[in-house]
């Protein structure tokens, strides 16, 4: 069982209380070294504390294992209480309801909204219309900013500092939401990011701006295994089929074998579900991360869910 | 060879000069005042000494609104606005790109919930040279002005 302990409340100097979070954008680095700082606390059994009373929105209008039953766990762990749903078949969204009405009813039922949508920009659609707490639980292709987080914080705890790591972000860099989360948190640190793509699925535009304007230097590569004896970490994404029209081939399958040269600490991440990007035989090696990637990922909620609700 | 004026003065109204070449009748478009009773006369094509070729639209009995001139901005950064009365220019001012327009466009993005919600598009706008971009605050989905479909 958890403790309950005092020295939690030092993390609460940062508030988050009545902020939607919508994007990375929306925190500052001193603001997601808190959350990482609490986070890490909790994960050694310090809880903070009790949201006895308090209610989380699960709504999904798109399918989840992971994040869904991460933020309903993270909520229940804390005290609190979770109502929602896993798809939209089962709400009026199939009788022709908007999802502005909808958002604006259920924010009137809960404490906090945690939102997945099929649509780009339907998070920050939704908070524009409730005053109750919205978190992008992935909205379409734009962002996904509560896995940026547990990815930053992962990579934290297993290489210790981020700057000046050599970070390859491989695979569907044009629909992956994951990656534009992950970029919007890495923008902060002065690191090396290789762009690493089939020519379909280039990183759009506005990332590879956000890259510059935080002065980070990247090069382009079609080639996964030209570079992978370079890096510190690979972040794999699987191709995103539902967002797009593209065939439906796997852009890079990485391979145990292909691990013979690679640097002895590189770490392995994923965002999951994987497909067959990472060879299952990756899993026992010390290069993989993305077990203990999704771990995290419960730690990182609770933490942001008492930030955002303590008081 | 006596030099003559292309196009006559107007009593009251609004000259839109230093349009960019090729945009004037998008610009009419744009402020969808055709059906009107206004006398509208438009030069396409006009040399210019500053732009080499212009466009130049004048409107009688009718004065842009804010809104109106920051939609003007989108698609000619570089235009003047001459308040007429009275066949004397008693205002004019350069057009200001707004930070942001609402409603206009629609986002390029087919994955962007304003294509599928009933939600007005807005976009933040940024300028580069002169070139203009336009970023929707939903998607986050970004494009230059020329990539734009109202």
């Amino acid at each position: 069982m958890q403790q309950r302990n005092s020295s939690c409340a030092t993390h609460f100097e940062t508030r988050l209380t009545k902020r939607h979070l919508i994007s990375l954008t929306d925190l500052s680095k001193s603001e997601m070294e808190r959350i990482f700082a609490l986070a890490q606390e909790i994960k050694l059994g310090n809880a903070p504390p009790s949201l006895g009373g308090k209610i989380l929105a699960s709504c999904f209008f798109e399918p989840s294992t992971r994040t869904r039953l991460s933020f309903e766990s993270a909520m229940l762990r804390l005290g609190g209480n979770v109502l929602g749903f896993a798809e939209s078949q089962v709400t009026s969204a199939q009788k022709g309801e908007s999802l502005l009405d909808s958002i604006r009813v259920i924010g009137s039922l809960a404490d906090v909204i945690v939102l997945r949508h099929p649509k780009s920009g339907a998070a920050r659609a939704a908070a524009s219309v409730t005053s109750t707490p919205v978190i992008n639980a992935g909205d379409g292709a734009n962002e996904h900013p509560t896995q940026g987080l547990l990815d930053l914080f992962t990579m934290q705890e297993l290489l210790g500092e981020v700057q000046g790591l050599h970070i390859a972000l491989a695979g569907d860099l044009k629909y992956s939401r994951t990656i534009r989360s992950l970029i919007l948190a890495l923008r902060h640190y002065p690191i090396r990011l290789y762009l690493v793509s089939p020519p379909e699925l280039p990183l759009p535009r506005e990332m590879v701006q956000s890259i510059r304007q935080a002065g980070i230097k990247f090069s382009y590569h079609e080639d996964l295994f030209e570079i992978l004896s370079k890096i510190d970490i690979l972040y794999m994404t699987r191709r995103q089929a539902e967002r797009s029209n593209d065939s439906l081939s796997i852009p890079y399958l990485l391979k145990k074998e292909h691990l013979d040269k690679v640097k002895p600490t590189l770490k392995i991440f994923h965002p999951l579900p994987r497909l067959a990007e990472i060879e299952l035989a990756i899993d026992t090696t010390q290069h993989a991360a993305y077990f203990q990637q999704a771990a995290n990922g419960l730690f990182v909620r609770q933490a942001l869910l008492a930030m955002m609700l303590e008081g | 060879m006596h030099k003559k004026l292309s196009v006559n003065a107007i009593q009251e109204g609004t000259v839109i000069d230093h349009i960019r070449a090729g945009q004037g009748l998008q610009i009419l478009s744009l402020l969808d005042i055709l059906k009107e009773q206004q006398q509208i006369t438009i030069g396409i094509h006009l040399k210019s000494r500053s732009m080499h070729f212009k466009d130049l639209i004048k409107i009688e009995r009718l004065f842009l609104t804010e809104a109106e001139t920051a939609e003007i901005a989108l698609f000619s950064p570089m235009a003047t606005v001459n308040v007429i009365r009275d066949y004397q220019v008693c205002h004019k001012y350069k057009v200001q790109l707004p930070s942001k327009i609402e409603g206009l466009f629609k986002c390029p993005n087919h994955l962007c919930i304003v294509n599928s919600e009933p939600i007005s598009s807005c976009f933040d706008i940024t300028a580069s040279f002169t070139k203009v971009f336009l970023r929707c605050v939903f998607c986050g989905h970004l494009s230059s002005r020329e990539e734009m479909v109202l």
